[in-house]
């Protein structure tokens, strides 16, 4: 087993303890707190507050992959091809959007809670995604298409059985960075009162409490490292499998 | 003479342009079915929404029907690209200033608590039109100088319809009257801490960089703490280097002098910096790589030392790629200054937060929309440098 392996291994570990027994922990984050502050966040139940996080950022991510890579087919069909370039620059440009305004601007026409942030993380996921499904399936060897072309595919046959399986690595490395982009971007949406983690960092905001900051920030930090590996795990085993096949 | 249906576009004068047929639908919503600009008694009330015959005068409202009309058929209908960008843009200038007047047009003289704000309807109008610009420049492929004048040109426009005064009654620029100096000393902390921690990140990542591509042992454990760096949440961030900057503060002799302080513009510039670095460096590192082996072998054989290699030859070839770092952190770091409120470290997000706890919307607006032309204008100089430094003759003229 080499270092990196159970250094995850270690952090899932700790991770999954901190969630299920935050209070355990109390006395590591103490000599953080003044004035007797609570070292660990207790309004609200730690797991709960991780699932809830999680929940919304897989649920954002889930739609912007549809979205995305829906338009990506479309624009590389012939039928589409007009729009390429206009979606290319739509794409660019909505990356420019700060979160907090969209955040902000989302609320009078959804409420305040998961909704908005819901939108936020959604629009965020969608570039990076849609960028690497367009690499992937333009990027494709004629040759290869030609094939298919040759076995007597029908346009549909082709894409399904041979453009997206061949373009799916580079897909699934765009929807590993818009998740670890939404797993930061959600905890923002608790200024909208949705309920994150960002919670706890908020808290430790408000009442100067540097022991929550930490262990709202750590939390988060430790799932986008480990969804990070995950991800990268699984893309060298498909590129693999596919190699072989 | 017969012939079979073709699934190609006829050549008939009058094809259907197939982004067109979504934009004159978008049209159509916003002039028709949405309302154009939203009344209210003062700031926080709800809304009485106008549509545009009732919120502009009818020789003006018809006037502006009618522009929307002409450009949305110049839209639906295959025409000349030229011809589309000029009808794109002649709407937008029509709904700026329409939306200008509805503002004079619907406050009672001398009303100094009525709001009156753009409503979806025009957003959506806006929309539309800024698409039908974008799809005509992006099928114009026009050169970074062009584009760069293009934008100058879009900012004199803009500046002299804010200094005419004619959105003065405009419910964002009611909300900017009140808090002119406040307005522009968080516009001066937002440019400071989104082009300092750009400069710093610049000024250290390059080097970082380069010795990564120096020395394959710090190549690894570099690129990994700086990518873990990435994973921790702005918010956290920005609050975990509270303690460390006010300690610094306290205990480092002339600190606290120089502006160091725990709360304030101080954390926020050092967090915006940890968040620089990873796309300096690493565009860096993938920047030297992309050197040819032959050039560099090259370069050698002319007898260069170490550095006038990296300074003459290196550099300069891997410097489109660097600036592409340098964009994406621009770019980044405006939008991520606005968090920077949240600490005290000012800027545009103190209106974006004082707007969500008054849940005041034009406030929200005072502080998101500066951002977000701040960060268009900056990708859009940007890329334009980008084309034009890997253009082979300015290269080698650099060279």
């Amino acid at each position: 087993m080499s270092a990196g392996t159970v250094l995850r291994a270690a952090t899932l570990v700790v991770l999954l303890a901190f969630l299920l027994a935050p209070e355990a922990f109390g006395p590591l984050f103490a000599p953080l707190t003044e004035r007797g502050a609570p070292p660990i966040y207790v309004q609200a139940d730690m797991l709960t507050l991780a699932v809830n996080h999680l929940a919304l950022v897989f649920a954002a991510v889930f739609a912007a992959t549809i979205v995305a890579v829906g338009l990506a087919i479309v624009v590389t069909r012939p039928f589409g091809t007009e729009f390429l370039p206009l979606s290319r620059s739509i794409a660019n440009i909505g990356q420019t959007f700060p979160p907090i305004a969209v955040l902000a601007l989302a609320v009078p026409a959804l409420g305040f809670g998961a909704a908005p942030t819901f939108v936020a993380l959604f629009l965020y996921g969608l570039l990076p995604i849609f960028e690497n499904a367009l690499t992937g399936l333009t990027n494709l060897q004629p040759t290869v298409r030609d094939a298919a072309d040759g076995m007597g595919m029908t346009e549909r046959q082709r894409l399904l059985r041979v453009e997206l399986p061949l373009a799916l690595p580079v897909i699934l490395a765009g929807i590993r960075l818009s998740t670890v982009i939404a797993l930061a971007t959600a905890t923002i949406g608790s200024t909208v009162a949705a309920s994150t983690l960002g919670e706890v960092i908020i808290a430790g905001l408000l009442t100067d409490n540097i022991a929550f900051i930490l262990q709202g920030g750590l939390v988060v930090g430790a799932l986008a490292v480990l969804i990070y590996d995950a991800f990268l795990w699984t893309e060298r085993r498909l590129a693999r499998r596919m190699g072989r096949t | 003479m017969a012939h079979g249906i073709s699934t190609a576009a006829p050549p008939a004068r009058l094809a259907l342009d197939k982004l067109g047929v979504l934009l004159a639908a978008l049209v159509a919503a916003g002039a028709l079915a949405l309302p154009f600009a939203t009344f209210r008694a003062n700031r926080i009330v709800l809304g009485e929404p106008r549509d545009i015959l009732g919120a502009l005068d009818p020789a003006i409202a018809w006037t502006l029907c009618a522009v929307l009309a002409a450009a949305g058929l110049v839209a639906l209908v295959r025409t000349p690209v030229r011809l589309r960008l000029a009808a794109g843009l002649v709407a937008l200038l029509a709904l700026l200033l329409a939306v200008g007047r509805a503002g004079t047009f619907l406050t009672p003289e001398g009303n100094t608590f009525a709001r009156v704000s753009p409503a979806s309807g025009f957003w959506l109008l806006l929309f539309a039109f800024a698409l039908m610009v974008a799809d005509a420049l992006s099928r114009l492929a026009l050169s970074p100088v062009k584009r760069l004048a293009g934008l100058a040109a879009t900012a004199a426009v803009l500046a002299a319809i804010l200094l005419s005064g004619s959105w003065d009654d405009l419910s964002m620029l009611r909300e900017y009257a009140t808090r002119a100096d406040a307005f522009w000393r968080e516009a001066r902390t937002h440019v400071v801490l989104a082009f300092g921690s750009l400069a710093l990140a610049t000024l250290t990542g390059v080097p970082i960089g380069i010795a990564c591509t120096r020395s394959a042992r710090l190549r690894g454990p570099v690129l990994n703490v700086l990518n873990i760096v990435q994973t921790i949440p702005s918010i956290a961030l920005f609050g975990l280097l509270i303690a460390p900057m006010a300690w610094i503060a306290a205990t480092v002799p002339g600190a606290s002098a120089i502006g160091i302080a725990g709360i304030g513009a101080a954390p926020a510039l050092v967090a915006l910096y940890a968040y620089s670095l990873l796309p300096v460096v690493s565009n860096t590192v993938v920047g030297l790589d992309g050197v040819p082996r032959q050039t560099v072998d090259a370069a050698r054989g002319m007898g260069m030392t170490d550095g006038q290699r990296l300074a003459r030859v290196e550099l300069p070839l891997a410097f489109p790629v660097i600036l592409t770092g340098i964009r994406i952190v621009l770019v980044q770091n405006i939008g991520l200054a606005t968090i920077a409120a949240l600490i005290g470290g000012g800027g545009f997000g103190v209106f974006v937060f004082q707007g969500i706890g008054q849940t005041a919307m034009d406030l929200v607006l005072l502080g998101a929309v500066p951002t977000v032309v701040l960060a268009v204008g900056a990708a859009i100089v940007l890329d334009a440098l980008v084309e034009m430094s890997e253009r082979p003759g300015v290269k080698e003229a650099r060279g």
